[in-house]
Formats: structure tokens, sequence, C-alpha cells
């Protein structure tokens, strides 16, 4: 098997890409509810993503 | 007597959920096939597969469940589940020798965290199927 080499940010966001399939997947109770719910989550999933690395690069100085 | 037509009604039904759990948990996506949900079973199976590729693919250890302190307990038991849960992904891969130990680095960490969030996603797929195939959810 091929060895893969990501860097962090490309890892978080496969991580949040399918994390968001699954949850938007699970929830809700038509498609249309849950493509909304799914692209919510990953939109959510991507703001922590850039806040909390913005807020670890300003805490290191 | 009302009191157990409410608890008829709230108990799951006889059509069986063990057969769709069971299928859920070792085929991610499997219980939706069964309850005749095709679309949402293929986006499970393939969220849940891709995920654990990408951690075989990283190169991210299997968690062995380990006694000791409380935080060791909680993290090698709670990943051994984790992984676990990816039912067939998982029960093949150990037995074709998947064994990698336990490395330093950023991408054979994230592939330890993939393979054990992909059994965890799955977790929830099978939560899913069980409470469609008992009638709480469409």
């Amino acid at each position: 098997m091929p060895k893969m080499n990501l860097s962090h940010f490309e890892a978080a966001i496969l991580f949040a890409l399918f994390s968001s399939v699954v949850l938007g997947v699970i929830t809700k109770r038509t498609d249309a509810e849950r493509m909304r719910y799914g692209v919510r989550c990953f939109a959510y999933f991507v703001a922590a993503l850039i806040g909390l690395g913005w807020l670890m690069k300003l805490g290191h100085g | 007597m009302a009191t157990d037509v409410k608890a008829q009604a709230g108990a799951p039904p006889a059509r069986g959920w063990y057969g769709v759990v069971l299928l859920a948990w070792l085929v991610p996506g499997g219980g939706h096939f069964l309850l005749k949900r095709p679309g949402r079973g293929v986006l499970l199976l393939a969220s849940v597969a891709i995920m654990f590729l990408l951690g075989l693919m990283m190169r991210g250890a299997m968690f062995q469940p380990q006694t000791g302190d409380v935080l060791t307990t909680i993290i090698y038991c709670g990943g051994f589940v984790g992984d676990l849960a990816a039912g067939l992904f998982y029960l093949l891969t150990v037995w074709l020798g998947y064994a990698v130990p336990d490395m330093a680095g950023h991408v054979h960490d994230y592939g330890t965290k993939f393979l054990v969030a992909a059994g965890l996603l799955n977790v929830l797929a099978v939560v899913d199927a069980y409470e469609i195939a008992t009638g709480e959810k469409e």
C-alpha cells in the first residue's frame, strides 16, 4: 500500500470532509436538510481549524 | 392498559434489529442497504472506507487494549474499541498482518486518529440504522 504524506491542513480538511458527510447523512429528515447540515458542519470544522491555527500561531508568538 | 400500549409502541418491532446492527457494524452502511436506503448506505460506506484507507496509507497505529493508570486505560481501551468499530475493515487489516509500531510524526499520528475516527463514524451509522430498524426514525 502506498504511503501518504499530508500536511496538517490537508489531513484536517479530509477529516472534516468525511466527518461532515457522515454527520449530514445520519441526521435530519429530508435530503435537502441533510445536505445543508453537512455543509454547515464542514464550514464549522474549517472555521474552527483556521481559528485554532491562528490562536496557536499567536500563542507561540 | 394504556401503559402497555405505550410500552409496545416504544418497543422494537418484530422485524428484528439484531441483523441490521450486526451488518451495519461489519459493513459500514450495510444496515442502510438492508433497510432499503442505498443512497445513504453508499455515502456512509464511502466515507468510512476512505477514512480507514487514508489512516492505513498514513501508517496509523492500531490500538491494543492496555491497562494502567486511568488515562492509559481510557486511551488504549477506547482506541481499541474505536478501531474495532470499523467492522470488517479492522478485522481484515489485522488478519492480513497490518502492525505498525507507534512512531513520532504528525502524518503517522493523523493516521492513527483517522483509523479510530472511521470506527467512531461507523458507530454513528450503526445507531442510525438501529433507529430506522426500530421505527424511531424514518
